[in-house]
């Protein structure tokens, strides 16, 4: 059993059945008054993030968690398989689970699959994946200066906003975590 | 936590340095004499929530405590006849870590003999008004503004919904207290909130209503302080401090002892007085607009 002293950021507890992960926490004691440590904990099913205050000393659950890498294999249905690159256990995520996740996954992506009771519960994609351009507006050759953008439509469905000079079959660099382009890649 | 630079280390020290001056100038100005009392002391006191830090000698046997305050040694010179004191030293608590707590801090402590709690706020605005006013800072500018007063009910029906009283427990009360009222507390201007709930002073008098006679300032929803009207009457301070002693039995905490020569000193007889424990460490951060008192400390190498 853990207690508050061992709170710190990402601290991973059960909370009404729910595993939650530490995102702030602090320590307040007001005078002649007994200890807590406030927190905002996040949910890690729903990603709803929620303020708790512990009473300083207090037993906490931890809660089951494990991370693991795995590869994505194929759409199934509504949902995505995955695969245990050690174990090749495979493993399906619904597509509400992925949320905007679902657009960077192609076949053989790697991601880290966060499990509760063996149970998964979401996915982190590469910080950056590597996505062809399908559908744009043609480019402006030499305009490679202006701050303009435009849309794009990259192979997994997912659009973003590109330069004037990106072209239809570019490969582009996408950061996952803003889900923002970064650049053109050659080749 | 980031480490400062020996430069950074350099600037820290020398505010500190000016801020003790200021404050030595300010009592001494208003004839209270410096006092130092010991680190090592008989009994660290009996607050239920405080931890102290036990002293042993090479062959492991206990030679005391480490003060949590040095409360009951300078009330013990106002028995002596001292009539204005104060202390600008170290404390120290156990288990307090985070933003605004260390396990070894400086107290600014001053007590005054035929002084009201009334008198020891005024005290408190006029020191902290002359400080801030010398800092040219802009953070330090509302610490020149008059301090609100309002009672410790009035605070808690404000932004917690119920009266002081209303609350099954002291941890209730202390859990809405941490989580609504005292983050609004002192936003715009410093405040003293008065009139505290009688379990929470065991060494002030009682108010005429049964309050106690207990102020903590705040701003920007920091304690900055805490004093109260003194409790003088010895036998009614026997009781509480074995009531404190059961309680903290029944909790599984250590039960420190009484310190008799703090009880003696009340039989002596002390006048009525009024003291104030204010936290430097939380008085510069404010000052300086910093957002952790790590951040105007030195050496945080030795605090891990």
């Amino acid at each position: 059993m853990a207690d508050t002293s061992d709170i710190k950021k990402g601290f991973k507890m059960l909370q009404d059945g729910v595993p939650y992960a530490v995102v702030e926490h602090q320590f307040v004691k007001p005078g002649k008054g007994q200890a807590f440590i406030r927190t905002r904990i996040k949910n890690m099913i729903t990603g709803a993030v929620i303020d708790r205050t512990f009473k300083s000393g207090e037993k906490l659950e931890r809660a089951d968690t494990e991370e693991r890498t795995m590869q994505y294999l194929y759409p199934e249905g509504d949902s995505r398989v995955f695969m245990d690159t050690q174990s090749y256990e495979q493993m399906t995520l619904t597509n509400e689970q992925l949320g905007d996740n679902i657009y960077y996954l192609l076949d053989g992506t790697e991601c880290d699959i966060m499990l509760f009771e063996g149970r998964p519960i979401g996915v982190t994609p590469p910080t950056f994946v590597e996505l062809v351009v399908t559908e744009t507006e043609p480019g402006f050759k030499g305009d490679t200066s202006s701050n303009t953008t435009k849309p794009a439509t990259l192979e997994t469905g997912l659009q973003v906003n590109v330069p004037l000079f990106v072209n239809t079959g570019d490969k582009l660099k996408v950061d996952t975590r803003t889900g923002d382009y970064v650049e053109r890649v050659k080749g | 936590m980031e480490e400062p630079t020996d430069t950074e280390v350099v600037r820290i020290l020398q505010a500190r340095a000016a801020l003790f001056q200021s404050i030595r100038t300010f009592f001494s100005e208003r004839g209270f004499v410096e006092v130092d009392t010991p680190a090592i002391v008989p009994s660290p006191g009996l607050d239920v929530h405080l931890s102290a830090l036990e002293v042993r000698g090479p062959d492991g046997g206990p030679v005391g405590w480490l003060a949590t305050s040095p409360e009951y040694q300078m009330k013990r010179l106002l028995a002596a006849g001292a009539t204005r004191v104060f202390q600008l030293g170290k404390s120290f608590r156990a288990d307090e870590q985070g933003p605004f707590h260390e396990r070894e801090f400086t107290m600014l402590e001053w007590y005054r003999t035929r002084a009201t709690s009334d008198d020891v706020m005024a005290d408190t605005e006029a020191l902290i008004a002359s400080l801030a006013g010398a800092s040219r800072r802009p953070e330090a500018g509302s610490l020149t503004k008059t301090w609100e007063r309002r009672t410790v009910d009035e605070v808690m029906r404000e932004h917690a919904g119920s009266g002081a009283d209303d609350f099954k427990d002291d941890e209730a009360f202390f859990r809405a207290w941490v989580d609504h009222v005292q983050p609004k507390l002192g936003v715009d201007a410093p405040v003293f909130v008065v009139d505290w709930p009688r379990s929470m002073a065991s060494l002030a008098q009682l108010n005429a209503d049964g309050t106690a006679d207990r102020f903590e300032g705040f701003y920007r929803g920091v304690e900055l302080c805490n004093g109260f009207g003194e409790l003088t009457d010895p036998v009614e301070q026997r009781t509480r401090f074995e009531h404190d002693q059961q309680t903290r039995s029944a909790a599984g905490l250590p039960v420190y002892p009484i310190d008799e020569k703090f009880i003696q000193a009340l039989e002596h007889g002390i006048p009525p007085s009024a003291g104030n424990a204010l936290g430097v460490d939380r008085l510069l951060m404010l000052l300086e607009g910093a957002d952790s008192i790590q951040a105007v400390m030195p050496f945080p190498e030795e605090r891990t």
